[in-house]
């Protein structure tokens, strides 16, 4: 007999692989419309290139790989992972950019490592890391203005001109995300002289303060239908403002928590990249780590780091760290005395 | 006691113990100026050198040098080797080898190098050892221009470019313009892009053997049309 070599947790449950990830892609309905309303149609043409380039490259892929094609596309793993890269793209970024990440998430971050369950690295944001690596200037400069501050709003065929063809005029739409604009400012001037540019509105960041919580109530959902626990979300966001409190208490010196907690993409990370049961952590407590670890990430390199925004590079991180974090954390087995930890000592 | 033929030597050299793709040897240097196609044939070159050279010496010394102090002598040799390919290039290829900079001192720690003198011209008479650093060397370097190629074409989208730093003035023209207006994929000219193009290149080595393997194991196993069968124990597939 062959021993099953899977990771815990071993429990299965009624319900398909497919039908989280339909939920899954439910829940960031919310996220997108929040994400459209503000900036335009650019996210929805990117959902749509990068959903049409993973579903071929996965079909491809299983193809040649001898797989059942059918079977695997039905999970809709592919398309979530297209839908989470495609909103973590700036929504105006070139389409060749977008192809050459999902090509890259699905191909080698996904299928190399042996398809689903077996990748170590969450495919969609190698897909982002890659292209951010590469491509810095197109994917720095490609954020839409909100929408109430633009003259004409960004409309279906402005967006598909703009994504595929030229963009000599993209300057008209495009602007520095609020995360970025602060964090750069900050050092010629205090917070309430950078919070009168208009991109912060009246409230905290015009636009991204309703995305994040579009995406914190697609999140809330999730948990509410027992997709995934509290402890990685919970702890993600209390390490992240923590740290934001330590460090950034003064907002004339440093980004105040409420645009950390409510500006660029803190809250699809915390219930959507953060959560992807393949490449997190398991384990109860290894969950709390895991998710503190990327939210104190997130802190390190939004603050000293030159990127405009930090969830990929946090999240990977911790992918990195999590087969460790899994094997120090394993609960008490019931009825089992508590495992003996450090060094076996002299009785 | 050489027991290879020739023949065997070379094979081995560049392709069954490939220093680059099976041993995985001085991957420092493989995977840090292998950007281009001409720093990747610069360093290849200065590497064949060094190692032919420094097999020939070691062969010849062979019998003298006491087995418990063999490897500070070869490594002395090897850096003699290495000093004069250094000043060979700061005189004829200047540009090259200041853009190929701390690699080529380097080179004396490739462990590839001191690999072959202690596994191989240790052991071996003058001529196979010479032959054996020649393929080491050439199997090496075609890694390198492999790799230098994948890289430059991936990440700047030219092949060829700024062959004059080795060839001078008439290679100016040599670079070919593969793709017109490419923005530059600096994913594959930084490091992780030399990671992930090296473990391509032993994937396909490796899938190759194994095609190989298949083709000579069908052959041998192949059942003869007309051939009785037979019961046999030991053996089931």
């Amino acid at each position: 007999m062959k021993l099953l070599n899977i990771s815990s947790p071993h429990a299965t449950r009624p319900g398909t692989t497919g039908g989280v990830m339909q939920q899954v892609l439910l829940a960031m309905l919310p996220g997108i419309a929040a994400l459209t309303y503000f900036f335009g149609m650019g996210h929805i043409i990117q959902i749509a290139l990068a959903v049409i380039v993973a579903v071929g490259a996965e079909a491809a892929v299983l193809y040649i790989r001898k797989k059942p094609i059918g079977f695997f596309l039905k999970d809709y793993s592919a398309v979530v992972t297209a839908v989470l890269l495609a909103l973590a793209l700036p929504p105006l970024t070139p389409w060749w950019i977008t192809i050459v990440a999902t090509l890259f998430a699905i191909v080698v971050a996904k299928h190399l490592y042996g398809g689903l369950g077996q990748n170590p690295f969450n495919p969609a944001m190698i897909g982002f890391a890659l292209v951010l690596i590469s491509f810095p200037v197109p994917m720095t400069t490609s954020w839409t203005a909100p929408t109430p501050i633009l003259e004409n709003a960004i409309g279906f065929s402005d967006a598909v001109t703009l994504i595929f063809s030229q963009r000599e005029t993209i300057d008209a739409y495009t602007m520095a995300t609020p995360l970025d604009l602060y964090k750069h400012k900050v050092a010629v001037a205090t917070a309430d002289e950078i919070t009168l540019d208009p991109i912060f509105g009246s409230g905290i960041a015009l636009g991204w303060e309703w995305v994040n919580i579009a995406f914190l109530i697609g999140g809330l959902y999730l948990l509410w239908r027992k997709i995934f626990t509290w402890h990685i979300p919970v702890s993600y966001l209390a390490a992240l403002t923590a740290c934001s409190i330590l460090f950034g208490w003064d907002s004339d010196r440093f980004v105040p928590t409420s645009l950390h907690i409510l500006a660029g993409a803190t809250m699809l990370g915390a219930f959507f990249i953060a959560t992807d049961p393949v490449t997190a952590s398991t384990t109860p407590l290894g969950k709390l780590i895991y998710g503190a670890g990327i939210g104190l990430f997130i802190y390190v390199i939004r603050a000293w780091g030159t990127y405009p925004d930090a969830i990929a590079f946090a999240v990977l991180l911790m992918n990195f760290a999590a087969p460790f974090i899994d094997q120090y954390t394993q609960p008490r087995t019931y009825g089992h005395a508590k495992a003996k930890r450090g060094l076996p000592g002299k009785e | 006691m050489s027991t290879k033929s020739l023949q065997q030597i070379s094979k081995d050299g560049l392709w069954t113990n490939n220093p680059a793709l099976v041993q995985l040897l001085g991957l420092c240097p493989l995977l840090a100026v292998t950007g281009t196609v001409v720093n990747a044939l610069g360093l290849g070159l200065a590497t064949m050198l060094v190692l032919i050279g420094s097999n020939i010496a070691v062969s010849i010394v062979r019998n003298v040098v006491p087995p418990a102090v063999r490897l500070p002598a070869f490594v002395m040799i090897i850096a003699s080797y290495v000093t004069c390919t250094e000043l060979l290039m700061q005189a004829y290829t200047y540009e090259l080898y200041t853009v190929l900079g701390i690699f080529i001192p380097l080179i004396v720690t490739n462990c590839a190098i001191l690999g072959r003198a202690d596994a191989f011209a240790a052991k071996n008479p003058l001529l196979p050892s010479a032959i054996d650093g020649f393929m080491m060397g050439l199997g090496f370097t075609i890694v390198l221009l492999l790799l230098g190629a994948m890289r430059e074409l991936i990440g700047q989208g030219t092949l060829f470019s700024n062959m004059d730093l080795l060839f001078g003035e008439t290679a100016k023209d040599w670079q070919l313009d593969i793709f017109v207006n490419y923005p530059d994929f600096l994913f594959a000219i930084l490091p992780p892009g030399a990671f992930v193009g090296m473990g391509l290149l032993i994937a396909i080595k490796n899938s190759i053997d194994s095609k190989i393997k298949e083709i000579e194991d069908g052959k041998k196993d192949g059942i003869v049309a007309g051939s009785k069968r037979v019961r046999v124990t030991g053996k089931i597939t």
